[in-house]
């Protein structure tokens, strides 16, 4: 297994904003990967900086092992997205807007090759229509349609789910699913929401205010039998680097700013043993919620709640 | 005394020859020119009126007596002098009855001629004064100066060749009073490509008010009749 | 680039927008043209006024197809920026506003040829518009009021240009249109590279449009002297150039002549100099642009 997508200290700055600040991550081949974060996370203008929409500040970009700066087109080629909403030429048909995005895309795509993708959509009724007629359904499927029609290795989606009806949502997931299973595809796939991550994606980032809380697989990161123990001591970098020399340095979370480590309650008399063998001084040690409590809490200050109803 | 009756006997008796044989030459002018009932005559025209940039216009110039003269481009625009109708003789001499005056004799170029000055008695006429310059070897009239009511003063100078029996020129050059070129400068068509910055000497030019035409005549059809319609 | 440029001017020719442009454009003419067939020799003899003193002249041949033709270039040309705004205005910034602008940057294009791409479809559009114009008022005015020679007024006279020596004029009249035009689509693309919006840009062109003219037309030394020659409007009317005949010292007209060729030479260095620098400025902001939108 490759690295697909390899991000390495990625910072932008919109003047006194950083909207993404120092973020590394890594998508693995045939990785459905969740971009988790509530709205105005950073989500957005990093998957933007993945299409080349927005430039970094700092920090690089690998796709397929090439930099994206220097091989824009080589990496794009093999990459198909929907942002955010699926907005289309309007006074165009469905058919003409596939079309359109093929060729961009690189491709020669003859009649029957767009009208399979448009019929892959259930759309293929409706080629002729002009998209301002379509429904928000129907236009975040010829949306996938447009992302799909090249047949590209790589898939993000943006919010994919925004505006949908709960058939919709259970159809994007579907064909998430479809995607990665049966195709084999590589998808990066964005939400404010953890339920639709959790359904569909097997390794996820948690993002806030540009920052990285968490990355790891999803079955792991959301097990409820662990949870989050934090611990302060007189050097956290010291210790940090004392654990990395033990069993324990899987559990140890990539979060620099304090020392964390993800285990089961049970454990954590054994660890404070070693750790003061390892002639570690222990202030404190703290108990954090379970992951989906501490998405919730981050969530739930910025007045989500209702996103989490239903 | 006796000396000096004969002497005003002499100047007297001189000066009525002198008026018969100017009445004479007039009418032996006059006589040449009634030979024409009409003619068409190809020709090319020059303008030259300083507010107007014209190329060579080949024309057409129709005449039936009495005094009906047209200028015709057949094929282009032509701006023609409104006086350019008094370009005929006939309608100078034919038109009314008029005082002749002998104003003596002159020089045109190489070619004496005979001063002769026509007053028209109608005080209502347009033509005010007529001062035509006959050489009399050819009995043709060389130049007019002709002062209108209407038209403004205009000068006629001819010069002949093979019509010459007929009293018809081949050249014929039209000087007249242009009045001044206005035109409201929300209607023009102007753009300054930096070649229009004008001295003031040439801003004088544009005030001269003389314009003149050239015509060159090819031939002339004589007497073959003319329908009145080209006229209208 | 050649597929790019195809899709650009399918946008562009799928849109309802551009054809209003041919449309405003058809019923503007005809309604000069219905004017002048009812009342066009007396319109002629206003226009002459003072001449008609002294001169003979026959007004139904002044008249006539060409003098149409100029008669139409003369009001309209000042308005087609308008109907170049609307679309030019609209290339980058109606993508931006529509959402689609985002796919098209995601897609494996340079920033530049998508520029690029846009600006020469919208030269093509640009030239249909003026193919139409001289279709209409060109072909059909001199179907309808037949051939004959052109005379121009100007404000210290008027000059007559024999009818075979004008249609080459309109060619070049055209093809400097179009290079007139090309700058007001540059600043449109500009503006359009600058905003998310399309009406912004479209409004933002031709309110620079008319301070420029203003600007140009008023007679004041101060900006006689010191702005009028680096305005883009200084030279937008440079086509009448080909239309003011050269002539001898008395006044004779030669044919075939333009009275003064470096004047229209220097309008088109000037217009090319606008182009190029506004384009390569549309390149690079855009090339710098993050897409929000």
């Amino acid at each position: 297994m490759s690295s697909i997508i390899k991000v390495n200290n990625l910072s932008k700055q919109f003047n006194d904003i950083h909207a993404v600040n120092d973020l590394s991550f890594t998508v693995e081949e045939g990785d459905v990967y969740g971009f988790l974060g509530q709205n105005g996370a950073g989500k957005s203008t990093s998957i933007r900086m993945l299409l080349t929409l927005i430039k970094p500040t700092a920090g690089s970009i690998t796709i397929f092992g090439k930099d994206l700066s220097s091989h824009r087109h080589d990496i794009l080629k093999q990459v198909g997205a929907v942002i955010e909403k699926p907005d289309l030429y309007k006074y165009l048909s469905a058919y003409d807007n596939l079309a359109i995005f093929a060729k961009l895309s690189g491709i020669k795509a003859d009649k029957k090759l767009l009208m399979e993708q448009l019929k892959m959509v259930g759309l293929d009724e409706r080629a002729g229509s002009k998209v301002k007629t379509f429904s928000q359904g129907m236009k975040q499927r010829l949306g996938i349609a447009v992302a799909l029609v090249h047949n590209p290795q790589l898939i993000i989606l943006d919010e994919p789910t925004n505006g949908l009806d709960p058939q919709g949502i259970a159809d994007m997931r579907n064909l998430i699913l479809h995607l990665s299973r049966e195709l084999g595809k590589t998808i990066v796939v964005s939400s404010h929401l953890l339920s639709e991550i959790e359904l569909v994606a097997n390794r996820m980032i948690i993002i806030h205010k540009g920052k990285k809380i968490v990355e790891g697989k999803v079955a792991e990161l959301l097990d409820p039998s662990k949870s989050l123990v934090q611990i302060e001591t007189t050097n956290d970098a010291e210790a940090r680097q004392k654990l990395l020399q033990t069993k324990w340095a899987g559990l140890l979370h990539d979060n620099n700013e304090h020392l964390q480590l993800k285990m089961n309650k049970e454990d954590v008399p054994q660890l404070i043993a070693e750790m003061v063998l390892l002639q570690v001084p222990v202030l404190s040690v703290h108990p954090m919620h379970s992951l989906e409590d501490y998405f919730l809490s981050l969530t739930t200050q910025a007045g989500h709640v209702e996103s989490f109803a239903n | 005394m006796k000396r000096s009756l004969v002497l005003l006997f002499l100047i007297q008796f001189s000066l009525f020859t002198q008026a018969q044989d100017i009445n004479v030459l007039v009418q032996k002018v006059k006589d040449k020119i009634n030979l024409v009932n009409d003619y068409e005559a190809n020709g090319r025209m020059k303008t030259n009126v300083v507010f107007l940039k014209v190329p060579v216009a080949t024309i057409k110039l129709y005449f039936k007596k009495p005094n009906r003269l047209r200028i015709k481009n057949e094929n282009g625009i032509s701006f023609i002098p409104k006086g350019a109708v008094n370009m005929n003789m006939s309608n100078v001499l034919s038109s009314g009855k008029y005082s002749v005056l002998d104003a003596g004799n002159d020089k045109i170029g190489n070619t004496a001629v005979k001063v002769v000055k026509l007053l028209p008695e109608d005080d209502n006429a347009d033509v005010v004064l007529s001062t035509l310059y006959i050489d009399p070897t050819n009995q043709v009239i060389l130049k007019t100066k002709t002062t209108t009511r209407d038209n403004g003063t205009y000068e006629l100078e001819m010069s002949y060749g093979k019509y010459i029996a007929y009293g018809l020129p081949d050249k014929i050059i039209f000087s007249f009073n242009t009045k001044d070129y206005k035109m409201p400068k929300g209607v023009t068509f102007d753009f300054e490509d930096g070649s229009q910055k004008k001295t003031a000497a040439e801003k004088e030019k544009l005030k001269n008010q003389k314009g003149k035409m050239e015509i060159f005549i090819n031939g002339y059809t004589i007497n073959k009749g003319i329908s009145d319609s080209v006229f209208n | 680039m050649w597929n790019l440029l195809q899709i650009e001017l399918f946008k562009i020719f799928k849109k309802p927008r551009t054809y209003l442009a041919f449309a405003i454009i058809a019923a503007f003419i005809f309604l000069i043209q219905l004017g002048l067939l009812v009342n066009g020799k007396d319109w002629m003899k206003f226009m002459l006024g003072s001449l008609d003193e002294t001169m003979n002249i026959d007004y139904s041949k002044l008249v006539n197809g060409y003098a149409v033709c100029f008669f139409v270039l003369n009001l309209l040309l000042v308005h087609v920026p308008i109907l170049v705004a609307l679309v030019a205005g609209d290339v980058v910034s109606g993508e931006a506003s529509m959402g689609t602008l985002r796919l098209l940057a995601a897609k494996p294009v340079s920033r530049t040829q998508i520029i690029l791409a846009k600006y020469l479809a919208t030269a093509v559009y640009v030239f249909a518009l003026l193919l139409w114009i001289a279709v209409i008022s060109l072909v059909v005015s001199l179907a309808v009021f037949g051939e004959n020679d052109l005379v121009v007024a100007k404000t210290n006279g008027l000059q007559l240009i024999e009818a075979n020596d004008v249609l080459w004029r309109y060619f070049f009249a055209f093809g400097f249109a179009f290079i007139a035009m090309m700058v007001v689509a540059a600043i449109s693309l500009l503006l359009s590279v600058l905003s998310e919006n399309s009406i912004g840009p479209i409004v933002a062109t031709v309110g620079i449009i008319i301070v420029c003219t203003l600007i140009s037309e008023m007679e004041i030394p101060i900006y006689q002297k010191y702005i009028k020659p680096y305005l883009f409007t200084t030279y937008m009317l440079g086509w009448k150039g080909f239309f003011y005949i050269g002539s001898t010292e008395d006044g004779e007209t030669i044919k075939g002549s333009i009275q003064y060729l470096p004047g229209i030479l220097k309008s088109i260095a000037a217009l090319l100099v606008y182009i190029v620098a506004l384009v390569s400025a549309s390149v690079f902001i855009f090339r710098k642009k993050d897409i929000l939108s």
